[in-house]
């Protein structure tokens, strides 16, 4: 059995730094992250350059200019507290991804909180659809949760895998624990899974049906203006933080030999942005009647496999 | 004292979020009135020091509620649910109902002479509370989760209209199933 106490204590960054400084920190770091990403992204559909890399900033100065436009008897409380949700949630996440070693707080359940962020998601993205009280909308919002329900177990089981080897559910644990073998090496379909339905519940991507052409742009489709730049810049920083989470959990954090451990962090971050991009955009928009039936039939048992040899490999003193 | 006006403001919350269930007038506004009533109850555990008990709660009840939504709209009365509506049926019973057992509890909360704390508080009160709780019935429990879970299938098995007749024809030789959504797999 893995040593189930704490090995070093590490602080978190509010007791570090303080907790204006901290906090201010890991938002920085969010929407560095998201605009990365959706730089990234721009480059990869519409081909590298410069002018592409500024594309997202461009974007994000028209939105905030650009009138907003509002349908017929919308649900505007709900909807404008969805919109606000978005963003929120994805920051939020940040709270438990560890930014040069520490995160902003640190508590026995860090894995839990990581995947509460995206499970209120599921709330806010069916009430962004419902809001405007526009079909397409709606459809997208259902098809999201029809989406969620089938990712979210192999999402749980991806997570749960890396925290049965660490033996905490404390993410500078399961840094610690990656000290002498990254976790990828024993648990690639964890890794996987865990990034593919990072793509899942941004909707981005293969898993874009939520928000697919076919429905006109369906939950994002009625959003204008600065409700449009919350949910996406949402989006972008869920994408953001994903990577930085996956690099955590599955690619040892910050370990790394010359480099300070931030960069190490900062170049495995990206690194998966890039692979998730390049992957991500390589696949077609899945159905999501499809995609469904594969995740219960297919995803469930290969996670829960894959958490089974984890835990054998636990109780023969693989991660000890 | 921070954490006795964080509970004390999220548990007034958690009522009024509560009430709002019962007083808003669409489906979609109680459910996720209910949801806020539940995150507050959350707030409150983590103003308690059980942080994964309140990531729990957030968690599940976020998914549940979220879910729920979705089946009270679909079987409301009128379609999509965006008419006008209340939850409110046998209003003077209902309020009298839930004021009683209200009191019941605040009294019974107020009033039972609570055993003082022995010793330190531990580090993580998550594992401790679990301990004290699962402790010596954990094989009850498994039990238990499987007993539910049996009977959630059974309940599914027995309440989906079409079987494997339907599906494979009466001598259960098709090669494909005949299912009005395809489903992803190559079968």
């Amino acid at each position: 059995m893995p040593d189930m106490t704490t090995p070093e204590t590490v602080a978190t960054s509010v007791a570090a730094w303080g907790l204006l400084p901290a906090v201010a920190l890991v938002v920085a770091v969010a929407l560095a992250l998201g605009l990365v990403f959706a730089a990234l992204d721009r480059v990869v559909v519409a081909g590298g350059d410069a002018n592409a890399m500024a594309g997202p900033s461009r974007t994000v100065v028209r939105w905030l200019v650009k009138q907003r436009r509002t349908t017929l008897a919308p649900d505007r409380l709900l909807w404008r507290v969805a919109t606000g949700a978005v963003p929120v949630l994805a920051v939020l996440s940040m709270a438990v991804v560890p930014i040069a070693g520490r995160t902003l707080w640190s508590t026995s359940a860090d894995l839990v909180w990581f995947n509460a962020m995206e499970a209120l998601l599921w709330a806010a993205v069916w009430l962004v659809g419902w809001g405007p009280n526009a079909v397409h909308a709606l459809v997208g919002g259902y098809r999201f949760l029809a989406q969620g329900l089938a990712y979210e177990l192999p999402l749980m089981f991806a997570l749960i895998t890396a925290g049965l080897a660490a033996g905490s559910l404390r993410t500078t644990d399961v840094v610690a624990a990656q000290a002498d073998l990254w976790f990828v090496v024993t648990m690639p379909v964890a890794f996987v899974v865990f990034l593919a339905s990072a793509a899942a519940f941004a909707f981005w991507g293969p898993f874009a049906a939520p928000a697919g052409a076919d429905i006109a742009g369906g939950v994002v489709s009625e959003l204008s203006g600065v409700e449009r730049l919350l949910v996406e810049a949402g989006r972008a920083i869920f994408l953001g933080a994903s990577a930085a989470m996956g690099a955590t959990l599955f690619l040892g954090g910050g370990s790394g030999p010359w480099l300070p451990d931030a960069l190490w962090h900062l170049l495995k971050t990206v690194l998966l942005m890039g692979l998730m991009v390049v992957a991500g955009r390589r696949v077609p928009v899945l159905r999501p009647d499809r995609y469904v039936e594969a995740a219960w039939v297919v995803l469930v048992p290969v996670t829960l496999l894959q958490a089974l040899v984890v835990a054998v490999l636990v109780l023969s003193g693989m991660y000890a | 004292m921070a954490g006795d006006i964080a509970v004390v403001t999220l548990g007034m919350l958690a009522v009024a979020a509560g009430i709002a269930v019962f007083v808003v007038d669409s489906m979609a506004r109680a459910t996720f009135a209910l949801l806020a009533s539940f995150l507050a109850v959350a707030g409150i555990l983590l103003a308690l020091d059980l942080v994964y008990l309140a990531v729990v709660t957030a968690l599940m009840m976020t998914m549940e509620m979220a879910v729920m939504a979705i089946f009270m709209i679909m079987f409301m009365m009128n379609p999509a649910g965006l008419m006008p509506m209340t939850m409110v049926h046998n209003a003077r019973g209902s309020a009298v109902a839930g004021a009683s057992v209200f009191t019941v509890l605040t009294v019974g909360i107020w009033t039972i002479d609570w055993p003082a704390r022995q010793g330190t508080q531990p580090d993580d009160a998550t594992r401790q509370l679990g301990e004290s709780i699962m402790g010596g019935h954990m094989l009850v429990m498994l039990v238990i989760g499987i007993g539910l879970f049996a009977t959630i299938i059974a309940g599914t098995v027995l309440a989906t209209q079409r079987g494997r007749y339907d599906r494979f024809g009466p001598e259960l030789d098709a090669r494909r199933p005949h299912d009005p959504v395809a489903g992803g797999l190559p079968r």
